[in-house]
C-alpha cells in the first residue's frame, strides 16, 4: 500500500532520513521504535507530504505522493501535539474537519467521541482545554472519516490509563477491519498486543523491519518492550 | 478553499487584537476629524497616523498569526487539501479581515467627514497598504522558522519602508544635490509602496507646492489619469510579488 524506497531528508547538516525503504501494506500494524531523533517522525511527515524527501520517492497505492494530495483522503493522521484555532471550541473543529473533507458518502465515524465523553464539552473552547483532552480530540479526527490508513504519532502520551485503554481497543477493531496502522510509541507495552510489525530506525536509519514474532524468536525475550531493550544493548 | 477561508475568517473575527485595532483606528480617525475643522486638513493629520499605524499592524499581526497558526497549518496540510489553497486562503482571510477592520475604523470616518476624491482615494490607499503588508508579513513568516526572528524580521522591514527607506532617499538627495534628481526620484518611490500611497494623496491635497521643483515632476508623472493607474499597478504588483514568493516557498516547505 505505502512503498518508501530510499527516502533520504537532510535539514541541513543533519541527516534526518538516510536512505530509508519501507513496504506496508494492508492488515498490517506497523510499529516505528526508535531512540529520540531517530527520524520516526520525519518519516510520518514524509508519507504525509508534510516534508518532502531529498531524494527517493513514496508511493501510495502505486501512484507518487509528490504533487498528489488526494490521496491523503485515505489517511487519518493523529500528530504528536495537536494544536487548534484557539477561539475555536471542540464542535467547530469537527464541523470544520467534516466540512473540508466533504465525503459524504462516508458515514462519520463518531465512536471515539462518543467513548471520551467529548460530546459533554462540545462548546468548550480549543484553548481553554488540557493537553490529555486536545490528544482526544486528535484521535477522533484521526477516526472520524474511516480512512484505510491510520497514521498515530505518539497516540497514548498524555492520555490516562483509561483512555489508554479505550484508544487501544479503537485501534484493535479498525486493525480487524483490514487497515494499515502505523504507531510511534515510546511506551512499549502499550504496543505489544497490538502491533504485527516493527520497524526500528536508529540515527536516521531503518536498522531492520520485522514481524513481532521474528523479533521475539531472534532475541528470544517474550515481550516488546524487552526485545527492543536487548536490541538497544547490543550494537 | 472558500471552506478554509470562511474558519480562518471566523477565527480572526472573534481575535479581540483585530476588535481592538478597529476600535482604535476608529478614536483615531474621529478625534482627528473633530480637531480640525477643515477635512483637508484631518485627512493630513490622519494621513501621517495612517502611514505609521497600519503597515505595523498588518505586518506584526499577520507574522503573529502565521507562526500561532503552525500546528493549524500543520493539521490542513495533512487533509486532503493542496498547500497552494491553503495558504492562498490564510492570505485571503489575513488581508479581508485586516482591510475590514480598516473601513470600518478608518473608511467610514474619512468617507463620512471627507466625501471628495482624497477621502474615497486614502481609503484605498489604506487598504492596498494593508494587503501589501500582509503579503510581505507572509513572506517574512514562511522564510524563517524562527517565530522571535520572523517577528523581528517583520519590525525590521516595516521600520524600513516607513523610516529607513526615506534616510536613505534624503542621504542620495542631499549627495547629489547638484544633479537633477527629480526623475530618479519618481524612480526611486515606487520601490515603496507607502511612499507611492503618501505622494498620491498630497498630491490629491494640492499642498504639494510645498515639495518644490520635485513636486512637478511628479504631478507630471502621478497627477493623471495614468499616472494613477501606473500606481495602482505597481502597489499591486507590490503586493503580488511578496505572496507569489511565499506560495513557492509555502509549496516546498517541511512543516
Amino acid at each position: 500500500m505505502i512503498i518508501a524506497t530510499n527516502v533520504t531528508k537532510k535539514f541541513s547538516k543533519l541527516t534526518a532520513l538516510d536512505n530509508v525503504s519501507a513496504i506496508c501494506n494492508k492488515g498490517q500494524t506497523i510499529s516505528l521504535i526508535g531512540p529520540n531523533g531517530s527520524g520516526k517522525t520525519t518519516f510520518i511527515k514524509c508519507l504525509l507530504g508534510m516534508v518532502v524527501p531529498d531524494s527517493g520517492f513514496i508511493t501510495f497505492n502505486e501512484k507518487n505522493i509528490s504533487h498528489n494530495w488526494q490521496y491523503r483522503s485515505a489517511i487519518g493522521y493523529m500528530p504528536q501535539i495537536g494544536r487548534y484555532p484557539e477561539n475555536m471550541t471542540i464542535a467547530q473543529v469537527f464541523d470544520m474537519m467534516k466540512d473540508i473533507r466533504k465525503q459524504s458518502a462516508v458515514e462519520p465515524d463518531e465512536e471515539l467521541i462518543h467513548l471520551f465523553k467529548l460530546d459533554a464539552m462540545l462548546n468548550k473552547r480549543m484553548g481553554t482545554l488540557s493537553g490529555g483532552t486536545r490528544q482526544k480530540v486528535s484521535a477522533s479526527l484521526a477516526f472520524l472519516f474511516n480512512p484505510d490508513v491510520l497514521i498515530l504519532d505518539e497516540p497514548t502520551a498524555g492520555l490516562d490509563p483509561l483512555s489508554t485503554e479505550i484508544l487501544k481497543d479503537k485501534i484493535r477493531k479498525e486493525k480487524q477491519k483490514g487497515k494499515l496502522v502505523l504507531i510511534t510509541s515510546h511506551i512499549l507495552s502499550d504496543l505489544d498486543d497490538i502491533v504485527t510489525e516493527v520497524i526500528y530506525m536508529e540515527e536516521g536509519k531503518l536498522r531492520f523491519h520485522k514481524s513481532l514474532e521474528q523479533l521475539k524468536e531472534d532475541t528470544g525475550e517474550m515481550k516488546l518492550s524487552r526485545a527492543i531493550a536487548h536490541i538497544m544493548q547490543t550494537p | 478553499m472558500k471552506k478554509i477561508i470562511k474558519y480562518v475568517l471566523i477565527d480572526l473575527l472573534r481575535n479581540r487584537i483585530t476588535i481592538a485595532y478597529t476600535l482604535f483606528l476608529l478614536v483615531i480617525s474621529l478625534s482627528v476629524f473633530n480637531l480640525e475643522d477643515n477635512p483637508s486638513k484631518g485627512i493630513l493629520s490622519l494621513l501621517n497616523l495612517i502611514l505609521i499605524i497600519v503597515p505595523l499592524v498588518s505586518i506584526v499581526f499577520s507574522t503573529i498569526y502565521v507562526y500561532n497558526a503552525a500546528e493549524f497549518i500543520e493539521l490542513l496540510v495533512s487533509q486532503p487539501l493542496k498547500r497552494v489553497n491553503i495558504w492562498l486562503s490564510i492570505f485571503t482571510g489575513l488581508a479581508s479581515s485586516m482591510c475590514f477592520a480598516f473601513l470600518a475604523g478608518c473608511g467610514i470616518p474619512v468617507l463620512i467627514y471627507a466625501p471628495f476624491d482624497v477621502g474615497i482615494i486614502m481609503t484605498a490607499m489604506g487598504l492596498l497598504i494593508t494587503i501589501i503588508f500582509v503579503a510581505i508579513a507572509l513572506l517574512a513568516s514562511v522564510l524563517t522558522r524562527d517565530k522571535a526572528k520572523g517577528i523581528g524580521v517583520s519590525v525590521l522591514l516595516w521600520f524600513y519602508f516607513t523610516l529607513i527607506f526615506d534616510g536613505i532617499v534624503l542621504f542620495l538627495l542631499f549627495q547629489f544635490i547638484d544633479y537633477p534628481m527629480e526623475k530618479p526620484m519618481v524612480l526611486f518611490s515606487c520601490l515603496n509602496p507607502v511612499d507611492l500611497a503618501r505622494i498620491l494623496i498630497l498630491l490629491k491635497l494640492d499642498i504639494s507646492a510645498l515639495m518644490g521643483a520635485t513636486s512637478a515632476v511628479f504631478r507630471n508623472f502621478f497627477g493623471n489619469q495614468w499616472g494613477m493607474i501606473a500606481t495602482v499597478l505597481i502597489m499591486i504588483t507590490w503586493a503580488f510579488m511578496p505572496l507569489w514568493w511565499s506560495v513557492r516557498k509555502f509549496n516546498r516547505k517541511d512543516l
